[in-house]
Parts: C-alpha cells; structure tokens; sequence
C-alpha cells in the first residue's frame, strides 16, 4: 500500500505543481486563470480527441525509445537527430516509390529503423572506442542531423509551395486510416506502431536474457561486467536499438496525413525532448510512458483553444517543462525519505537485539 | 625544482601557442591567396564573425562557470531564450541599458531553477537542463504573445523598434587599418582587416562581452573565491573538509552562468539583430557548450572556440558565401594534414591515418567542386566539436566532479 502510494504520488504531485505555477505566471502576466483551468479540463470535441490519440502515439514511440536507454544507464538525449534521420531516410524511400502498393510500408518502416539505429550508433561506438559521452556527442549529432536533412531536402527534393520537401508517398501506399468518431478526422492507421513497441518493449526487458542483461548493466555496469556481460557491446546495441524506435517516431504522422518530408513546415521537430520528458514521467514502465504521453497531448491538444481565451498556447510548453522537472524532483525526495525511514528501521531493529547492542557498547 | 618546471612548462605551452596561432594566420592568409577569396578576411567579413563569436562566447563562459563548479549546464539555450525576451521587453520600456540589465536577470532565473533542481534537490543535471530548455521556449513564446502582441512594432512572435546599445569608431587605427587591407598583401592585409574589424562600429556590448571574458579567466584562476569554485567541481567532498560552503559556491556559479547565457541572448537581440524574434538563439545554447569543450573547460580555450565558431557561423549569415565556404574547406584540409603529421610524430598512427583520410576526403572534395552548400557551415561547430572530443579525448580533462551529485554532510 505504502509503496503504491510512494510510486504513485510524485507524478500526481507534480502535475498538480506544475498546473498551478503555470496559474501563476498567467495571473503575473495578466491572464484569466480561470479561463484557463476551464478550457484545460474542458471535455475535448472530437477533433480534438483523435489529434490526442494521434499524438499519444507519437510521444509514446519517442518515451520508449528514451526509455531504452535509461534503463541501460545511457542518456539518449539524441532521439531528436535520430527521428529526424529517420523519417527524411524514409520519406526519400517511401517517396521513390522503389517498392509498389502496400509492401513499400513495410519496407519504408524498415529503412527508418535501420537509419536511426545506424545514427544512434555513432554516438554508441563513439563512447565505447573513444570514451565520448553520449550526452555531448549526440547533442552535436542532433543538429548535423538537422542541416543535414535540410540541406538533403533543399538538394534532391522538390518544390512543395515555398519550401522543398521528399516526393509524396504514392497513393497505392497510403494506408487507411481508423474512422472511428464519425465527422471527425482519422486516427492514423499507424499508431498501431506505438502500441507494438510498447508490448515489443516489455518482452524484450522483462522476458528476455538480454533484457536482464540490458537491466543489469543499467543498474551496475561493474557488477555485469564481473558476471560476464560484454558491457561495451551492450551499450552499441541498446543505443542502436534506441535508435530504430526512435527512427519510427514519425511514421504514424508521415503515413497519416503528411506523406512527405521537409524542415519545417512538413515535419514536427521537438518530439524527441518530448519523448524524454514522457519516459522520465512514466519512470520507464509501459503503463507510465503511455499515460505520460497521452497527458503530454492532452495538453497539448487543449492548448489549441486556449487562444480563444487570449492565452499563448506556448503556455503549455511551460507546463510540460515544469512537470518534468517537479516530477524528477518527487522521486528524489521519496527516495531520500525512504533510504531514510529504511536506516531508521535498520536502527531500531538493531537497538532492540540486544547482542548488538552490547556489540555497539564495546565500541 | 618542481616550480622552475612547471614555470618552464607553462612558458613552452605559450611559446607553442603563440607558434600555432601564428601559423594559423599564416595558413589563412596563404589560403586566402591562393583560392582567391579575398572575402575570407575583409573588415566586413571579420566583423560579422566577430559580432557572431560573441552571443557563443557568452554562452559558453557561462557553460565554464556552471561546470568549473561541478554543474553541468545543458539549459544554456533555455537561458539565454529567456535572455533575448528580457531584452527586447526591458529595453523597449526602459532603454538598452534596462534591456542588458534585464536579460542578464532573466538568463539569472533560469540558472536559479536549474540551481534549486541540481544543487538542493540532487536532480540529474542533464534532465534538468532540458526540462529548461522546454521551458525557455514555452515561456518566451507565451510572454511575447503576452506582451509584444499589442506593442507598436511588436507581433505575437516579434518585437522591433527598440533602442539597441551605442556603437563606438576607434577613428584614426579604424581608417588606417582599412586602407592597408584593402591592399590584400599577404599576411598584413589579413592582419590589419581584423583590426579594423574589430575598431569599427564596435558596440558597448561587444566590450562587455570581451571584458567579462577577461574577468572570468581573472576571478576563477586569480582568486581565492575562483580557487574555492573549481574546488567544488573537482572534488566537493575536499571542499567542503576544508570549510568552504559548497552549495552557496553551487549557487552562485550556477546564477552566473545564467546571467551570461542571458547577456548572450541580449546580444543576439541588440546587436546581432535590431529586432526580436521568438526563438532567436537557434541552438547558440549548444554552440557555446560545444565551445567550452573544445575550449578544454579553459576561458583561453572557448574563446578560441568562440571565434572560430562565430566565424563559422557569420560566414554562413554572408550573402553568395558559396565560393567562400568552397575556400574554407582547402583550409580544413590543410589543418588536418598538419594534425595528422602532428599525431604521426606523438607516435598516434591510427589517429594520424584516419585524420589524413578525412583530410584527403576534404582535398578531394575541394577540387572536385566549385562551390559548397552553406549549410555546411551552418553545421561545422558541431562537426568540428565532435572530431575534437573523439579524436583528442585523451587530452581533454573536464573537472572531475562534473555532473556528479552532491549531498552535504557525504564527507562524512
């Protein structure tokens, strides 16, 4: 019971925290905070709720693919660069039409997977050869990725209104999506993706050796080390496999709707902090980044309205930074209160034994 | 005996370093030459550079004094989000001086809830600089749809028609140095176009700018206070043995690293530019930390850092740069051949083989085109920053309590 409440209270604090300081700053800079809290917690129409849906399932491919690394012990800050890698590989592939009618879904998949993987890699290969922390690498690699599609997209694109952007994807390609609020719009067909990941995810940590090997390394790398885990490969392959779910980040919404690539104006940048900021809420478990993702785009797709009100829909970008912040900050303080009521107990167990306490007079 | 080594050692490492920074005009100039890019080095040209180099110096001064404390700073953009709204808002109300004043304060209250998460509360310094980050951008998008919105010359992402800080001509060096570039001997020209350059149009805050880098060298190496600050970031346990209060020394590297990263933003806004935009900085944030690292956590070296990324970056701001950034990369080539024989020499030969192979790649690509893309300078800090931290990660040493939590009382 204790426990459930300690793991549960801190996300739950947080968002309550976070809503409130963000009260805060609308009443500093004039805002009707009551028009905000309504708007907020008002029931969403449904065009809304689909834009929720999809966008869940954006934000929770990007939680599992930060999630991977975390529980290896390796902050994959680079998400960003490689879901933008990815989707511009795919989109190039996906737009050539190489492969006809459905197949070339599966294949297009296939090339943002492995795009990814191969970009998450340098940071990988680079930490274990040259001892390069994966944080500052893939910071630098993030805005490579970034010139680097631009400039790919400027060079072999095609104009799309005032800027370039890859081929469309072929009609023959584009799936159908799930009509299933009528007069709304469609839920992508793949954010079937997320949740294949999200169950992908769960066997690969809990019912695989590798998993276990993945875990153990995480928690101590010199305790894998001494029981005979190769930690350096390890950590190439869980940074590649990081890597290919975050190549998919943008599947659902290139298949979706958009069927081309281009920065910025076909394209949504920032998922990959996003994804981060999901799986540090969701402490890396499945149910917690599938509900830190469908809050992350509930707010984000009620902010919409807020500008009826008068408010900058931004503001909610500064509610979603607070909750991660807060939220990081919960953990710690019921870390350090249970490390705390555990030497507590440790104590008076001993006190009341009372070989050890002679033990502890003879000292 | 130990002290006349170390004096002689440090006497050799600035006879080298003045040996390489000449060589280095040298190399440029004679580059210059031969591809015909007088552009390279005009007065116009360097002093864009020069007004590009100082947004990322004041960053990256500000990533030295978080990291030399023990806190690694990765909300520097997020700072400095927060800095170019507080100059466009303090200055359009109160004048550029209120506008500088003010981004510095709002750059110092995303240091302080990067301090409050990393420093009381033991956060991952990493988690809480990117939850900034969000947040900078959140909040500069919301407070200039707040405040600009209704301002004449303002728009919800926008903001111009502010007073930016007064500009300075040094008149008889500035004129004098201009005639004898012009000339475009070798070498001279080079040398007297930074000159000028550097002594026309000059504003204030540029001054501030290299002032507070010589400041920061002074009090962090040439003080007791500096000395008690990097004794947090290489070992707080050490520090705190010896009665040195090491969450305040925390806090205060951290406010001003803040501060910095806030003055940097207000650069971009007053002098970079005359207008405000809402996400202005475009990942200088990152640049400047990608400068401290190249700069080996040393003031010297991010300055260095700094304005070779800032000419990097203001020859990609130059209009039809195409043939210049063509010329650029006859000059990476041929400083990487001169790394290669260098790392040949230390005995490093993989290092020295693969460093010529991307140096031959380079050669090869410069006489196989005419002119480069310029989004390729766009990206060459970052590509430069990540050949340095994978090829001389042996000689880069970070403080060594960098990013590591930090309880007081765990001396014990």
């Amino acid at each position: 019971m204790k426990r459930i409440a300690y793991s549960l209270a801190p996300p739950v604090v947080a968002v309550v925290f976070a809503l409130a300081a963000t009260c805060v700053v609308i009443a500093i800079s004039g805002g009707s905070v009551g028009a905000f809290l309504s708007t907020i917690f008002s029931v969403p129409n449904d065009r809304i709720l689909v834009n929720i849906v999809n966008q869940s399932s954006l934000l929770a491919i990007s939680g599992f693919a930060a999630a991977i690394g975390f529980r290896m012990g390796l902050f994959n800050i680079g998400v960003e660069g490689q879901y933008i890698v990815g989707s511009c590989a795919a989109a190039f592939f996906g737009g050539s039409g190489l492969v006809p009618g459905p197949l070339n879904i599966l294949a297009t998949l296939v090339v943002a997977i492995l795009a990814g993987a191969a970009y998450a890699s340098i940071a990988g290969v680079l930490k274990v050869t040259r001892g390069v922390s994966e944080v500052i690498s893939a910071i630098m690699l993030n805005y490579i990725a970034l010139t680097m599609s631009g400039y790919l997209v400027q060079r072999y694109g095609v104009k799309a209104g005032y800027t370039y952007a890859t081929n469309d994807l072929p009609p023959s390609s584009q799936p159908l999506g799930f009509a299933i609020l009528p007069g709304a719009n469609d839920v992508w067909a793949l954010t079937v993706i997320a949740v294949a990941v999200a169950a992908g995810y769960w066997f690969l940590l809990a019912r695989t050796r590798f998993g276990f090997d993945l875990r153990t390394t995480g928690a101590s790398a010199s305790a894998a080390l001494a029981s005979g885990i190769g930690v350096k490969k390890m950590v190439v392959v869980s940074m590649a496999l990081s890597g290919g779910v975050a190549g998919l980040v943008w599947m659902p919404a290139y298949f979706g709707s958009v069927h081309r690539f281009g920065v910025p104006e076909n394209f949504q940048a920032g998922l990959g902090f996003a994804g981060l900021a999901v799986a540090l809420l969701g402490r890396n478990r499945v149910p917690g980044i599938i509900l830190g993702a469908v809050l992350f785009a509930y707010l984000s797709g009620q902010s919409n309205e807020l500008q009826r009100d008068g408010i900058a829909k931004q503001v909610v970008d500064i509610t979603q930074g607070i909750v991660v912040l807060a939220v990081v900050v919960a953990y710690e303080i019921v870390r350090r209160r249970q490390s705390r009521a555990e030497r507590e107990q440790v104590s008076e167990e001993l006190a009341a034994t009372p070989a050890a306490a002679n033990e502890g007079e003879a000292r | 005996m130990t002290g006349t080594t170390a004096l002689s050692r440090a006497r050799t490492v600035r006879y080298t370093t003045i040996v390489v920074a000449l060589a280095a005009i040298v190399t440029v100039s004679a580059v210059r030459i031969v591809t015909g890019a007088d552009r390279l080095t005009t007065p116009g040209t360097l002093r864009q550079a020069l007004i590009a180099a100082c947004p990322i110096l004041l960053a990256g001064l500000g990533g030295l004094w978080a990291e030399r404390a023990g806190i690694v700073n990765i909300g520097l953009e997020g700072q400095m989000l927060l800095g170019t709204w507080g100059a466009a808002f303090f200055a359009y109300h109160h004048g550029w001086l209120a506008g500088i004043v003010g981004a510095a304060v709002m750059g110092l209250i995303g240091g302080l809830v990067h301090a409050i998460a990393t420093v009381s509360f033991g956060v991952d310094h990493i988690i809480s600089g990117v939850a900034l980050n969000i947040i900078g951008l959140g909040a500069v998008g919301f407070l200039a749809k707040s405040y600009f919105d209704e301002l004449s010359g303002g728009g919800p992402r926008n903001l111009s028609g502010y007073p930016t800080p007064p500009t300075l001509t040094i008149p008889g060096i500035s004129d004098g140095a201009r005639s004898l570039a012009d000339q475009h001997w070798f070498v001279v020209s080079d040398v007297s176009a930074a000159v000028a350059g550097a002594t026309t149009n000059l504003s204030i805050l540029t001054i501030l700018t290299l002032a507070l880098a010589l400041l920061t060298a002074w009090a962090l190496w040439r003080t007791s206070f500096g000395l008690r600050l990097r004794s947090c970031g290489e070992n707080p346990q050490a520090a705190e043995t010896l009665g040195v209060n090491v969450y305040l020394y925390k806090y205060v590297a951290v406010l001003v690293s803040g501060a910095f990263a806030g003055l940097g933003g207000a650069y971009l806004t007053m002098v970079s530019s005359s207008s405000f935009t809402v996400g202005q900085t475009n990942g200088r944030g990152y640049i400047g930390l990608a400068s401290m690292i190249f700069g080996n956590w040393r003031p010297s070296g991010v300055l260095t850092g700094a304005l070779m990324f800032g000419y990097a970056d203001g020859i990609s701001l130059l209009p039809k740069n195409g043939p210049l950034v063509h010329a650029l990369l006859l000059l990476v080539a041929v400083f990487l051949l001169a790394y290669s024989v260098f790392k040949f020499r230390a005995g490093e030969l993989t290092t020295a083989i693969v460093v010529a192979v991307i140096a031959l790649g380079a050669l090869v690509w410069y006489f196989t085109t005419t002119r480069v893309p310029s989004a390729f300078t766009g990206m060459t800090p970052y590509v430069i920053t990540l050949f340095v931290i994978s090829v001389a990660s042996q000689r880069l040493r970070m403080p060594a309590a960098d990013g590591k939590p930090y309880r007081r009382g765990s001396a014990g």
